[in-house]
């Protein structure tokens, strides 16, 4: 991929994150930061290529590193929007 | 001109379909009903990205990698189930942290081993690589050492005041234009002392910008690192060719972005203003000490009981304060009581109630409050003027009335809770002295249709309970 295209994708998702985060209720911004933290770790994705290129052992360990921060940041992302979401409720319960 | 990292079409289109997992996930959060649906999207996203890395690039070391990620992702989980609600902001802290940290990592990483990354031409790494690992690198630093401020302060490790160093703005304005510098100076040398000095001057610009920022502004201070967080995973992206990393970099961007003007707009500050910092300090706190004297009605839990009860509408209105006395399960079978003898309840919600976006609203909903009682400020601030009673709990800043009449308070202009209104308001605090987060004192606890219930907001719920029930 050329730098112009690689621009284009990176603007135009721009927009797409303005409109689609302009959709988000208010009440959903608390699990709307969790999850963009989850989906930011999607930089393991470079970790992973470090870590498993050889070449450079030290290039090798900062991957490694790098892989199992950004896996905190997955699993625990994902599980702690998941545990946030699982709470939202309406109102219909049976009555205490 | 991937030598070294071939990306055939397919390889380009499951990364393509990563990003748009990406994007379904944040689409699903526009109500709760479709949110959990959006959150396994943007697992399997996570899956896919991983999945199509780990299948077409040569692993050498696939153990090593399998232990990476089994103890990373154990602590995440660990975490992720063991975190009180109350503490959310400080874990978002540290896992932007955690972002930051790792695109930092993965710059170095692709600094020392350009080959790995297909950006190893003829005179040493593309020049407009070295560009994109340069800013990439230096965004993921600021991101780490200010989320690791952040999270000391909301922690309560470090003092929410704001520390201010004297020529601080000069100090600010040097290093970042140092750090630009270099980056520039980077596409003539890669020298390693160039990678390396930008790399540490950015370490230290993120720590000396959030440092003088007081706890006040850290709603906006952590939403503006979810969007660097972002910024960083884009720049990786562009110096790794990536269109997963690009698209997930600019949609958490956006977010972060959007959540910082949401925040500001909710406090009537400037971006600018916030990051100057200062903000919160003492400078105004006198004005709460003269205002001891002036004569307030003070009213019981019976009161309070009684005239809720006989209320044809109650509006809560929680503020941080609630949740730190954790007053939220105590509350919400008051207005199951309440509900009972026929009285509508709702919450109203000021946008920086709780200590970063909508973090009131999961506060509430841990307690069981139906997500279709609450309301957001500019849906429901035009009801106080029907409505009975309004009963403020652990809230002070974002009901003062000085924020609409007196120029000179320093909160005058940001949005309020029309709390005023409502025939009756019911003041819960813990004592007349001490003042809210912005240190101005509140003219609503002096007048007359304002009842102060003074004492600890769960044991006054409590026996506000009692006597309902």
């Amino acid at each position: 991929m050329d730098f112009i295209a690689i621009l284009s994708i990176f603007v135009l998702a721009c927009f797409v994150g303005y409109f689609v985060v302009w959709s988000v209720t208010p009440a959903l911004h608390t699990p709307l930061m969790s999850v963009t933290n989850a989906i930011s770790s999607v930089i393991v994705v470079g970790a992973l290529i470090a870590a498993a290129a050889a070449g450079s052992a030290y290039s090798k360990w900062l991957g490694l590193v790098a892989v199992a921060l950004a896996s905190v940041n997955i699993f625990g992302g994902f599980a702690v929007t998941q545990r946030m979401l699982a709470m939202y409720k309406k109102k219909e319960r049976k009555d205490a | 001109m991937h030598e070294a990292a071939p990306q055939s079409s397919w390889v380009l289109l499951a990364y393509l379909i990563a990003g748009v997992c990406f994007i379904m996930a944040l689409r699903g959060l526009s109500s709760p009903e479709s949110s959990r649906r959006g959150n396994r999207a943007g697992i399997i996203g996570m899956a896919i990205a991983v999945g199509t890395t780990l299948t077409t690039h040569e692993i050498a070391t696939l153990w090593e990698i399998a232990i990476a990620i089994l103890i990373g992702g154990g602590v995440g989980l660990v975490i992720a189930r063991r975190i009180q609600m109350t503490a959310m902001p400080q874990l978002v802290a540290a896992f932007h942290s955690l972002v930051g940290m790792a695109a930092v990592l993965v710059g170095a990483a692709a600094y020392l081993n350009p080959g790995a990354f297909g950006i190893l031409g003829p005179d040493g790494i593309h020049q407009v690589s070295r560009v994109e690992m340069g800013l990439g690198v230096a965004i993921g630093a600021i991101t780490f050492s200010g989320s690791v401020i952040a999270f000391l302060k909301l922690n309560g490790n470090m003092s929410g005041k704001p520390i201010i160093l004297p020529l601080r703005h000069v100090i600010n304005l040097g290093t970042l234009v140092a750090i630009l510098g270099l980056i520039a100076y980077f596409t003539q040398d890669q020298a390693p002392w160039v990678f390396w000095t930008v790399t540490a001057l950015s370490f230290a610009i993120g720590f000396l910008v959030i440092v003088p920022i007081g706890g006040a502004d850290m709603p906006v201070v952590i939403s503006m690192l979810n969007s660097y967080s972002g910024w960083a995973a884009a720049a990786m992206g562009f110096t790794l060719h990536n269109s997963a990393m690009i698209i997930t970099g600019a949609l958490v961007g956006s977010s972060g972005a959007i959540l910082s003007y949401i925040m500001c707009k909710a406090m009537n500050r400037s971006f600018i203003s916030v990051i100057a910092g200062g903000f919160g300090g003492d400078a105004v706190a006198g004005g709460g000490a003269a205002a001891i004297d002036r004569p307030y009605k003070r009213g019981s839990a019976e009161d309070a009981a009684f005239l809720m009860s006989q209320a044809d509408q109650v509006i809560i209105v929680p503020g941080y304060g609630m949740a730190v006395a954790q007053a939220q399960h105590a509350l919400r079978e008051m207005a199951d009581l309440l509900k009972k003898v026929g009285v509508k309840v709702k919450y109203a919600i000021h946008p920086v109630a709780g200590r970063m976006p909508g973090h009131m609203n999961v506060l509430l909903a841990e307690a069981n409050v139906p997500y279709d009682e609450v309301f957001e400020l500019e849906d429901v601030n035009n009801e106080f003027a029907q409505t009975d009673v309004a009963f403020v709990i652990g809230a002070n800043d974002v009901t003062n009335p000085a924020a609409k009449t007196d120029k000179s308070s320093p909160i005058y202009g940001m949005p309020v809770l029309d709390v005023e209104k409502a025939r009756t308001v019911l003041f819960v605090k813990r004592s007349m002295g001490g003042v809210g987060y912005a240190g101005v004192d509140n003219e609503l606890f002096y007048r007359d249709n304002t009842m102060m219930l003074l004492a600890d907001a769960k044991k006054m719920v409590e026996e506000i309970n009692k006597a309902l029930g």
